[in-house]
């Protein structure tokens, strides 16, 4: 018996709620947060901001990322501009001096702007866990719905308090339009 | 990002978006140009004419390899000629993209949703045009590459103090980050295309490109996160572009040029030819695809409020150059204001005055700021007078040297014009493409305008 249901559980990725409106899910959100799941994901068409409150979102690493990006950029078009006029290539513009700052700044300011721009769109990718062109998720037919008009909430099998007959009363106490299971 | 507000405003010029849209609805439409829509004689006819003038940049760069940059007009001491009028032209028109896309961003103008992607693959195209013209003046175009800095057998390294070369590394910054953001912006509205369409290799291209997004409000945080840096970013790169741009001419000591007013006077024309730009772009692709609904006539208004506004501070900048000629007390400065007023080229700056600073006066009239087809007149005629201005500070401070031994003037060729009209054609060519394969609006960005998307909680039981 317990061996049908571990197997069942690992065939199963988790639970998923569908909701009609955006404040419905907010509200499912934060009562599945407060209810002590943490392997659980809304999806919605568009970006809710309260959402990071009420998942208590927080995850600054995009931001950390694109400073150091820029950071590295900035030395690196300062360095790059000082190294080959002054040591790869000398010479002597009507007698400036070898490391002639005013004149690195606009190649070090373009620098700065690429890398650290690039290190922002790529971080977020990879944080992402982008490219996925399969996820569990995908397996429920109204998912589709996800990217137009749906609101949804995904409790994983994986989260420790995930029992499969409790979280579909859980689930349930939300009143959410439909309720599907998601196989792996 | 913006949240769906009302804006204060006396004068009524209609919503963002017109009511009786919902967040299905939204999708429908702008997925449904790209998924459902015929393929119409009229698009196959405007493709063909674009890609046909196209050919005109194919045979004139052809002939330019064969012969070297003598097929064009440009001799000593004119040596930039068009090469350069057209890559400063078409720079300043990719301003507008950005600044719609990142600086509206920043100032959450929500009307900026409906046009920011139209607006941003403007910019990438036209950037593309201006890289050209550059390339091609190198006179050995296939020798471009020793632009960029890398370690060769000839232990030579490019000249880092000059500005020529800060736009090599402004303008391909640009192009790159522009391309990010635009890709970046277009991911979900990529993933709502894998969704709705039902044809196998449909699924498969878009479905790829959207890299598996699913929505997910973990990765909406980071995005939104990513969104805003990138923004932030672009804002302060957008308006360093045309600066460095501008030092091309400000740091030469030729009359005219050498002027510390360049750098924000170039910005906003550069700014100004966009937005008038985006106005002759818009305004039949709003016709001929029915998207009066999304692209309101609010939008229009705002756009040429800020054609108004920059139209005001270029028209500032030819003042102050007048002023500077005479108030420098130097004989070539003010023999090179009045030779541009009244010398071989005056009609050019006349013509100019008209177009820039004249015509747009009538964008004071809110009647002509909301009929779109005056509107789009004025806009072909501020896009003429910008590419006049560019044509009047790189020729008229040129032609006349130092030395009257050394004067000359400067008349396009056949083959100036071949490249110009041909680089037309390429844009064109990828507008034509851009409507029918992307989706042109920011579908998710207009979900968020949506009634239907505002959040408001149960009250808890």
């Amino acid at each position: 018996m317990s061996v049908h249901t571990e197997e069942h559980l690992h065939s199963l990725y988790g639970l998923m709620a569908e909701f009609e409106t955006p404040g419905d899910l907010v509200a499912a959100a934060r009562k599945t947060r407060l209810a002590g799941f943490k392997k659980f994901d809304a999806y919605s068409p568009f970006p809710i901001h309260e959402m990071d409150e009420a998942m208590d979102l927080h995850d600054n690493r995009v931001s950390l990322c694109t400073l150091i990006g820029g950071l590295l950029g900035c030395a690196g078009g300062f360095g790059l501009c000082s190294w080959v006029e002054a040591v790869a290539l000398p010479l002597n513009i009507a007698g400036r001096p070898l490391v002639s700052t005013p004149m690195f700044i606009p190649i070090t300011f373009e620098c700065t702007i690429l890398l650290g721009g690039l290190t922002a769109a790529i971080s977020m990718i990879i944080m992402n866990g982008l490219p996925s062109p399969y996820h569990p998720v995908f397996n429920v037919e109204r998912f589709a719905s996800a990217s137009k008009s749906g609101f949804f909430l995904c409790i994983e099998s994986e989260d420790p308090l995930f029992d499969r007959e409790m979280t579909v009363g859980f689930l349930e106490s939300l009143k959410p339009a439909e309720i599907a299971e998601v196989a792996r | 990002m913006a949240q769906p507000v009302e804006l204060p405003d006396k004068i009524h010029v209609g919503p963002v978006i017109d009511e009786g849209h919902s967040l299905a609805s939204v999708s429908d439409k702008v997925g449904g140009i790209v998924l459902k829509r015929k393929i119409t004689l009229g698009w196959v006819f405007g493709l063909l004419v674009a890609f046909m003038v196209m050919q005109n940049l194919m045979i004139a760069a052809t002939w330019l390899f064969i012969k070297g940059v003598g097929v064009w007009g440009i001799n000593i001491p004119i040596g930039w000629g068009f090469a350069i009028i057209n890559f400063v032209w078409w720079i300043g028109i990719g301003h507008a993209g950005t600044l719609i896309s990142a600086i509206l961003l920043l100032l959450n103008q929500s009307w900026r949703n409906a046009i920011n992607r139209f607006a941003e693959a403007m910019t990438i195209f036209a950037v593309l045009c201006a890289g050209m013209f550059p390339v091609l003046h190198t006179g050995r175009p296939w020798l471009a590459y020793w632009l960029m800095p890398y370690p060769n057998t000839m232990d030579l390294w490019p000249q880092f103090r000059s500005p020529l070369d800060w736009d090599v590394f402004a303008v391909s910054t640009y192009l790159t980050i522009s391309a990010v953001f635009w890709f970046v912006g277009m991911v979900p509205d990529l993933a709502t295309l894998r969704d709705s369409t039902k044809k196998r290799w449909q699924q498969v291209i878009y479905g790829g490109l959207a890299m598996g997004w699913r929505g997910s409000a973990r990765h909406w945080q980071r995005y939104e996160k990513a969104s805003l840096l990138l923004a932030g970013m672009a804002t302060p790169l957008v308006v360093s572009v045309h600066t460095v741009v501008s030092f091309d001419f400000a740091v030469a000591i030729v009359p005219g040029w050498h002027t510390t007013i360049f750098p924000p006077y170039f910005v906003a024309g550069a700014i100004y030819s966009g937005f008038a730009m985006v106005l002759t772009l818009m305004i039949p692709v709003r016709q001929f695809y029915g998207l009066s609904d999304i692209i309101t006539l609010r939008h229009l208004n705002n756009m040429a409020k800020v054609t108004l506004a920059t139209a005001m501070i270029v028209g500032y900048g030819y003042m102050m150059e007048a002023f500077f000629g005479y108030f420098s007390a130097d004989t070539y400065e003010r023999f090179m204001i009045w030779n541009r007023m009244t010398g071989p080229y005056a009609p050019f700056y006349w013509c100019l005055i008209l177009c820039n600073i004249i015509t747009p006066q009538f964008l004071w009239s809110k009647k002509i700021r909301t009929s779109p087809g005056k509107l789009w007149i004025i806009s072909i005629i501020v896009n003429i007078g910008m590419w006049l201005e560019r044509f009047v500070i790189v020729v008229t401070s040129l032609h006349r040297d130092f030395l009257p031994s050394s004067w000359g003037m400067y008349w396009p060729t056949i083959w100036d014009w071949a490249v110009y009209t041909g680089t037309l054609g390429f844009f064109m060519t990828c507008i034509f493409l851009f409507c029918r394969v992307l989706p042109m609006i920011t579908i998710f960005e207009l979900r968020m305008l949506l009634p239907g998307a505002r959040v408001k909680e149960p009250v808890a039981q």
